[in-house]
Formats: C-alpha cells, structure tokens, sequence
C-alpha cells in the first residue's frame, strides 16, 4: 500500500459511503445493462481481465486451425477434443488447488500413472478380477494417501513442497515402472473391464444430452435465484435479475450449440459429464465452503490466516491430498482412453501439460489468484493446440515448441495485467 | 469517565527472556470506555506486554483480573473467549480476499456446509456503519485495492464484531497520512464511546494527546507513570519515557528481590 504510506496521500472521496455499496435501483432494463457494460470496461481498464485474454486465444487458435484444416471445424473433432481434455482438466483441478496455496506440485503426472496402474492391475481378468468400483476405489485411496504423504512431509519437516514433489515424481515414475514391468513381460497391461473402458469411449444418447443440459440449467437458475432471494432479505446488493437471466441464456446457447453439435457426431461423451461434474463440485468446494475460503487465505496470507485461528497446516495437507485424488481420477480417465497401461503411464508431458493448463487458465503462481474453471479454459487450449498439430500432420516438436509459446503468453498476459493492476491500486 | 472500576487489570506482571528482564513487576489497567496510551521507548516492554494480554506468551509471575476476576490466559483462544481482541500493526488481512471474507476470516458463517454470504455481509454493513466507518465503495471489494486507513478501519471493525469488550491497537496510525490518521484516531474515540475499554500503542504523542484519556509510560521494563491526560503535559510524558524515576535498576534485580 505504496499511496497509504505516502504522508498526505489522497484520501478517497468522502460522502460516497454507504448509500453507495447498494448500487441505486437502474429504472430499464437497458441501464441496468449500460452500468454492467461500463463496470466490466472499468475493470478491464484497471488490468482485471479475469477470463477474456484465455477465451480470445481460444477463439484465436480455432480459427487458425480452423483456416488451416478443414478437419478442424468438423463435428468429429469436437467430441474428439473434449476427450482430449478430459484427462489434463482433471488433473489441473488438483494443480490448481495447490497453486491457490501457493505450492507446486510436480508428481501429479506420475500419481496419476500408480493410480491408473493400481486399478489396471486389480481389473485383470485372469488374476485378481476385482469389480470395477473396487479397483477405481482402490487406485484413487492410494493416490490420495499419496498427497496425503506428500502433504505431511511438506507440513511437518517444513521442507519445500517443490523438493517433496520432485522426490515424489522420480519415487513414483520407478513404482509404475516396477509395477508395469513386474506383471507382463513387455510392460503393457489391457484393461478390459467394459465400464472402465467406457468411461472415456462411451456416449450419451442423443436425448440425454438434451436432459441433461436443461438440468444444469434449471439447476443453476434454482441457485440464482435463491442466492438473489436471500440478499434481498439481508438488504444486501445482488446482481440485477437481467443480468443472471441473460447469463442463463448466453450458457444455454453455448450449451444447446455444444449438444447439438456433439449429437451430430458420437454424442456427449460420458466422459465430458464426469469433467463437468467435477468440476461443479470443485467450484463449489472452493467459492461455497468454509474450507475454500480458507485455502484462499492461506494463499493469500499465511500468517492472517494462522492468526484467525485457521489450521495452516491442515488445509495445505488437505490440499495436496486433492491433488492426489484429482491425479488419480485423471489417470484412470486417460488410461480408459488409451484402453491399457505401460511403464511410460503418467510420464511425458502430462506433468508439465496439467500445470500449465492451470496457469493458461488464469491461476497465479503465487498463491491466492485463480479459480478451478482455469484448469477447464486451459486444458481446452492445450487440447486444441495438439489437436490442430495433428490434424496438420507437425511432429511432436512443434506441438512443444507452440504450447510452450501459448504458456509464456498467458504468463506475460497476467504480468502485464498485474502491472496495470497495480497502477489502479488493485493488486 | 462515568465508571471507576476497571475493565482488565494486571498486577506486579513479570517476564524474562534468558538474561533479558523485559518486564519488572508492571502495573496496567484499562477501564471500560476510556482509551489507555501505552507509551515508552523501543525495548520499554510495550510489546511484551500486550502480547502476553494476547496469550502469545505467559507472564513470569503477576495477576490478571478480568472485570473483577481472577483469570488466567494460555492462548490466544483465552484472550479472544475474554473478549480481547489484538490489532497488530501488520493487520494480518488477507489481500486477496474481500472485506467480508476478512472480517469473518476463521469464524466464517454457514448454513450447513454452504458459506452464509447475505448475513456476513449484511453484519459486516452494520458493523461497519455502527463505527461511521464510511469511506468504503463496497464490502465485496479485495482489501488490497483499500487505502491505509481503510484497511486499519476495516482490521478494527474485524476487532470489535466479536462482542469485544477490550481492543488493543498496535501502532494503528504508524503508517498512515495526515486525513487517514485523523479518520482512524475519531474511530478509536468512537470504541470508547461505545463501552469499549481500548489500548492504543504509540510513537506519535501528538495522536495519544489527541485521543487517550489515560497514558501508562514504560521505561526499561518498568511503569513509570500512569498520567491522566487532561493533567500532564507532552513534556511530563516525554521526561517519563526518557528519564522516569525507577523502582529498581537493571540488572541489580536479585538484590531487590532477595
């Protein structure tokens, strides 16, 4: 607070006090609509671009792909992108989790690969044939107890979280390697259980897809209202009706758009439900609950959280057992995916891919910035990214080389905006 | 000052760190509805005093008494159950969260599992409106993008919501400007008007003449006067932080006691 230090800085302006926090009732619809364009320019202004620059990229790389290949704007590569996704965005929600606290978590790529190979492992047929909810039960409990571990260490020793993780990432890529290697001779193991299996190579029927988006939309419209219902009897601010109905219609259309186009093709995959409900629940986790708003403050403010009498070490240990959970639930996507494990199972670019998706999404690095719906928005990105690539027929290299660039973009994106954040006295 | 008696009162307090004797059989009160000045050198022992109100460390030896009774405090989970509450000069405000986020932070409201946003809010309003604290555009506002003195207006408000019968200000006008510091001094006269019993830590003597009613000077660990406002003089003060008569000399601690 450089301007609050300052002997005889500007003091706000007086008498704009309490009157104002209500925001004066707006006669018409369209001023109403008028203050809400000109408070989001505001905050545009003043370098609070919340979700904007990620979703103009997006727009940005569809239509280059989209000029380059006509494959791109297919109805097939569509669903062929959302399962694409799937398994980074589950594994991002996690990251994302740890980066609100301000801590790294680099074992997730191969957490997520115990867990996929544990539950592989109980599926096979011939051996163990355990039922699939067991086996799924199983692997994500030992990735959870995997952050839970890696949560104690960190808390406990006060060792770096970068440095427990790391130890994790080569601990954990040698106990798949070991599993793998141990039960089949070339390392390759399928699974052949039909419900696991579905799980990312199944679709809903066309009707469902239907259902279940005027669900989610009655659902949320429920929410809206009550939530508008119950600061109107407080006598606090609410956000003007028009403002949530137009909201409502705006996901309906990408919704109906989204169904409608997907049903063309294969149909919703069952996987993008299971996406989308974690999603929502994360979402709610972190903006609802008594926890969430205490993992923003710990990202925030160690030390003001410590003094509110907050259990510092408990919600960061919490934290990074979400992000063994989320790792596990995103490895048996991508295993169900590729329809079998090997020693390489939760390697390569998937550690690097989940944490820069969540930083593409708009989550800062240093704790106490972001939302669980910038792992969705940057999980898209680098999806769309691979996918354009293949589509052009680029090898492997480019599609580094591109994502990097993307990632270094947002990151320079957020700089900026910090930047013009700080000149408006709002970082 | 319409009541006598007072609201927290300390009794020969003692504390020792290693070789260093931070406090020597110190003295302190505050009754309800005055403002105390806690005044006196750096190293004088006003931290160390207020932190073992706070239950950040235990006194030596000495006697608490809480309006009229004997107690005892191991924590700060005591202090704040007695209904004192800290203000540290740091504020510990979390920059990333919005007024009403920090105003509950750790004692957050909820209906079941769910936050209870509309009622936090609507307190936090009333609490806010109740101390004429009015410089605010909104409660859903971050607190980094708040002044200096907003965010020590909005760190007291936190102090004085949880049915606070004693708030302790460290160094609350150290780093604000001219206008901000006068908003904050005519906040904490507004606490004592209130009932309050309030402690307020300062450098500054111009503010303590402003706002305190009583000024309790330490020197090297010792109460070296406890000196009504409306009868002593910024020269008494300074002569009492800077050369106020001892009951013992550092250091010789062993012969006196013995």
């Amino acid at each position: 607070m450089s301007e609050g230090a300052a002997p005889g800085a500007p003091t706000p302006p007086q008498g704009q006090g309490s009157a104002d926090v209500i925001p004066p009732a707006a006669d018409t619809i369209a001023e109403t609509l008028r203050e809400a364009v000109r408070s989001w320019f505001a905050r545009l202004r003043s370098g609070d671009l919340g979700a904007l620059p990620i979703i103009v990229g997006l727009f940005g790389l569809a239509l280059l792909f989209g000029s380059l290949d006509e494959n791109f704007y297919t109805e097939r590569n569509f669903v062929n992108l959302l399962l694409q996704m799937a398994g980074i965005a589950t594994i991002a929600m996690g990251v994302v989790f740890v980066l609100l606290i301000a801590e790294i978590d680099l074992s997730v790529g191969f957490v997520s690969g115990v867990g996929a190979v544990i539950m592989t492992l109980l599926l096979r047929p011939a051996e163990t044939d355990w039922p699939w909810w067991a086996a799924i039960a199983v692997a994500l409990a030992a990735t959870t107890a995997i952050g839970l571990l890696h949560g104690l260490i960190i808390t406990k020793a006060r060792v770096p979280s970068f440095v427990v993780t790391l130890a994790g990432l080569l601990t954990w890529s040698g106990v798949v390697l070991i599993l793998t290697t141990q039960t089949s001779s070339s390392g390759t193991i399928r699974i052949q259980d039909d419900v696991v299996l579905g799980i990312a190579n199944d679709y809903l029927p066309d009707v469902w897809g239907w259902l279940l988006l005027l669900g989610v939309l009655a659902a949320s419209a429920a929410l809206e209202l009550a939530k508008v219902r119950a600061q109107r009897a407080r006598d606090v601010a609410s956000r003007p009706v028009v403002l949530i109905v137009l909201q409502l219609v705006a996901v309906g259309a990408i919704g109906a758009l989204a169904v409608w186009y997907a049903n063309k093709d294969r149909g919703v995959p069952v996987v993008a439900v299971i996406v989308g409900s974690l999603f929502v629940f994360w979402t709610f986790v972190a903006n609802r609950t008594r926890f969430g708003r205490h993992v923003y403050a710990v990202g925030g403010n160690a030390e003001a959280a410590r003094r509110a009498g907050i259990d510092v070490d408990r919600v960061r240990i919490a934290v990074f057992a979400i992000a063994g959970l989320m790792a596990g639930v995103g490895g048996i996507i991508l295993a169900s995916r590729l329809r079998s494990v090997d020693p390489g199972t939760g390697g390569g670019q998937l550690l690097l891919n989940a944490i820069a998706a969540a930083v593409i999404g708009g989550t800062s690095l240093f704790g106490g910035h972001g939302r669980v719906l910038s792992a969705l928005l940057g999980a898209a990105v680098i999806a769309t990214v691979a996918n354009g690539m293949d589509l052009l027929n680029l090898a492997s290299g480019y599609k580094f080389v591109i994502t990097g660039g993307v990632l270094l973009a947002a990151v320079l994106v957020d700089a900026f905006a910090k930047r013009a954040r700080a000149a408006s006295g709002v970082a | 000052m319409t009541e006598i008696s007072p609201s927290l009162a300390l009794q020969g307090v003692s504390k020792r760190f290693g070789a260093v004797q931070a406090l020597y059989r110190v003295d302190f009160e505050v009754r309800a509805g005055e403002v105390m000045a806690l005044v006196g050198d750096n190293g004088a022992g006003k931290s160390t005093l207020i932190k073992g109100i706070a239950g950040i460390h235990a006194f030596d030896e000495g006697e608490l008494e809480f309006e009229g009774r004997p107690v005892t405090i191991h924590g700060p989970r005591d202090a704040a159950s007695l209904g004192i509450e800290i203000v540290y000069q740091d504020l510990a405000l979390a920059d990333n969260l919005d007024v009403v986020a920090n105003m509950y932070l750790g004692r957050e409201l909820t209906t079941r599992i769910v936050l209870d946003e509309p009622t936090m809010e609507g307190r936090c309003r009333s609490t806010l409106d109740s101390l004429s604290v009015t410089t605010l555009r909104s409660v859903r506002q971050a607190v980094a993008g708040l002044s200096g003195g907003q965010r020590q207006a909005v760190a007291v408000a936190k102090a004085v919501m949880w049915n606070s019968k004693i708030v302790i200000l460290d160094e609350p006008t150290a780093a604000l400007g001219v206008a901000q510091t006068r908003q904050v001094l005519d906040l904490v006269r507004r606490l004592a008007d209130r009932g309050l019993g309030v402690v307020i830590i300062s450098h500054n003597l111009h503010d303590v003449f402003e706002v305190a009613d009583r000024i309790t000077v330490l020197r090297l660990g010792q109460n070296v006067a406890v000196l009504e406002r409306a009868t002593t003089s910024q020269e008494e003060v300074v002569h009492a932080i800077t050369a106020g008569a001892l009951q013992h000399v550092p250091g010789m601690a062993e012969e006196l006691t013995a």
